[in-house]
């Protein structure tokens, strides 16, 4: 699944490293490092975290399911 | 018809061109979408495959943690687009509103958005950029390439040049306990971005984590060995030193290049534009039907003295994309100013660095809050006695204090909001490098007497 952090707005709450630790880890006390591409089996864990986010700053795809990828066509 | 029934129809068939298939193209595409353009949308890009993001190019991936493939971004929405990728766009008619793509093929269009970003700068010698070994970090495939480099267990890395990315860089190698040389020209770290204090802690971060740095100096070779890879560099004091890997992180270009004949207010600084993000033209009129958003942008800014402003931030590139987007379907009236303050991060050294404002705006700065020496603090930034900027080192909730403090024009030196007031807090000069290490001189020549003839043209430009 992926998944992008609006930096700019992360407070470094760490609610989201708490609920999703293989997904998102602090790096330090405030910076955040997260994976952008999660696997699946994380997509629970990872959606309570995006929620629980009080800056709401975490975006997960909303195509999920309905890859995007069929619309990019190399010519 | 009326002009209400000439957007009605814009909306439902028009044609829209993005030059540019990254964040600020992504975001701007799915906003036209929310705000209901049905019509054509065609994504023109110079580099094949999905957009992705580009912030974990320099930390995550190159920890091994994430892959350089891995960072695609989420879309909000579908876009229902045309995608031409893997070819660059070469020019731009605004006579007949067309697009030329490199391999000759013209796209025509009612809007076009330009966001074409900026490129990595290269090492200045062509030979030696082209050494096994030598990097730059902007697209994936650097950062895969410096990735596999840095896992195959290089004696010494050399960074050269300590912004934000090369000071990233060196991080990481740091993390994972490669030794590493950070070469830069000024006399410290992030100093051409955040002044001298700020450089000082930087620098003073970068040494207590084993940092080899090298402040004030210029490299001025890098030498390969008989089978082309990378071994040694030469400083101008004469010195060298043995590295198996060169990171090149001197900033970037904007990709304006393709855009040199075509009329429009383009060069190394970027394409100039209002708040709307209407593209101005070299002679300094607005355009109708030409916007801008992202890195390549070149925007006024009222809280600074309407100055346009270019600024390679992500949250700019989202803001001023949807700010575009929205201009690029709405009717006069209903039209948005992109008015937001400038806020960028950088992760490095386990410090969480950010701003809000514009740093380089500022004659003095004064620590306000909390530890220089635990590197948790805040700094603001002052111009003729006003705040104009604020940094924070793993101090972030504070940022939006300093906000408010910037949009509304607050005296500076500022109080400190907390109880944690730092020991000496005296406002100190801001100490930018000058202008003979920044300037890149003039970019047009006015020509012509008569009102009907006055016109700019832009002098040919040469990256240092």
């Amino acid at each position: 699944m992926r998944v992008v952090v609006d930096l700019s707005r992360c407070q470094g709450y760490a609610q989201c490293a708490f609920l999703a630790p293989d997904a998102f880890r602090m790096h330090g006390e405030e910076a955040l490092m997260y994976d952008p591409n999660p696997d699946d089996v994380q997509r629970e864990q990872v959606l309570r975290a995006a929620a629980a986010c009080p800056l709401q700053a975490i975006l997960v795809d909303r195509l999920e399911g309905r890859q995007a990828p069929a619309e990019v066509s190399p010519s | 018809m009326t002009s209400a029934e000439n957007l009605r129809a814009f909306k439902r068939d028009g044609r829209i061109v993005v030059v540019g298939a990254s964040l600020a193209g992504l975001r701007a595409a799915e906003t036209l979408r929310d705000e209901g353009f049905t019509g054509s949308l065609t994504m023109i890009g110079d580099e094949l495959g999905e957009p992705y993001d580009r912030p974990p190019l320099s930390k995550q991936v190159l920890t091994g943690w994430v892959p350089a493939d891995g960072t695609k971004l989420p879309r909000r929405r579908e876009i229902d687009a045309e995608w031409l990728l893997g070819v660059p766009a070469g020019g731009l008619d605004l006579k007949t509103n067309q697009v030329r793509l490199a391999d000759g093929r013209e796209i025509p269009f009612d809007r076009v958005l330009i966001a074409t970003g900026v490129r990595a700068r290269p090492w200045f010698v062509e030979s030696e950029a082209a050494l096994d070994g030598v990097f730059v970090v902007r697209t994936r495939e650097h950062a895969e390439g410096l990735r596999r480099a840095l896992a195959a267990g290089p004696r010494r890395v050399l960074v050269i040049g300590a912004g934000f990315t090369g000071s990233e860089i060196a991080s990481v190698c740091r993390e994972r306990d490669i030794p590493v040389t950070v070469a830069e020209l000024a006399a410290a770290p992030l100093v051409g971005a955040l002044g001298a204090m700020i450089g000082e802690v930087a620098a003073d971060m970068q040494r207590a984590h084993g940092v080899d740095l090298k402040c004030g100096v210029k490299v001025t070779r890098l030498e390969g060995d008989a089978q082309g890879r990378f071994r040694r560099a030469h400083f101008d004091d004469g010195t060298t030193i043995d590295a198996d890997v060169a990171v090149v992180a001197l900033g970037g270009i904007r990709n304006t290049e393709w855009l040199r004949d075509s009329g429009l207010a383009a060069g190394v600084w970027g394409i100039a534009c209002d708040t709307g993000c209407r593209a101005l033209t070299l002679d300094g009129l607005i355009t109708d039907d030409i916007f801008v958003a992202g890195d390549v942008a070149r925007c006024p800014n009222p809280v600074y003295e309407y100055r346009l402003i270019s600024l390679e931030h992500w949250a700019n590139a989202v803001e001023q994309a949807e700010v575009a987007a929205h201009n690029m379907v709405s009717a006069q009236a209903d039209r948005w100013p992109h008015l937001s303050l400038p806020v960028f991060w950088s992760i490095q050294f386990g410090v969480n660095i950010k701003s809000v404002g514009v740093p380089t705006f500022a004659d003095e700065v004064v620590v306000t809050q909390g530890s220089v020496p635990d590197h948790r603090f805040v700094a603001a930034y002052g111009y003729r006695g006003r705040v104009t900027a604020a940094v924070s080192f793993d101090n972030a909730k504070w940022l939006d204090h300093y906000r408010q403090l910037i949009e509304t024009a607050a005296p500076f030196p500022p109080p400190c909001p907390t109880p944690d007031q730092p020991a000496d807090m005296k406002p100190v000069p801001v100490d930018f490098p000058g202008p003979a290490l920044l300037a890149q001189g003039a970019t047009v020549v006015v020509t012509g007497h008569d009102p009907g003839e006055r016109r700019v043209t832009a002098a040919q430009q040469h990256h240092r």
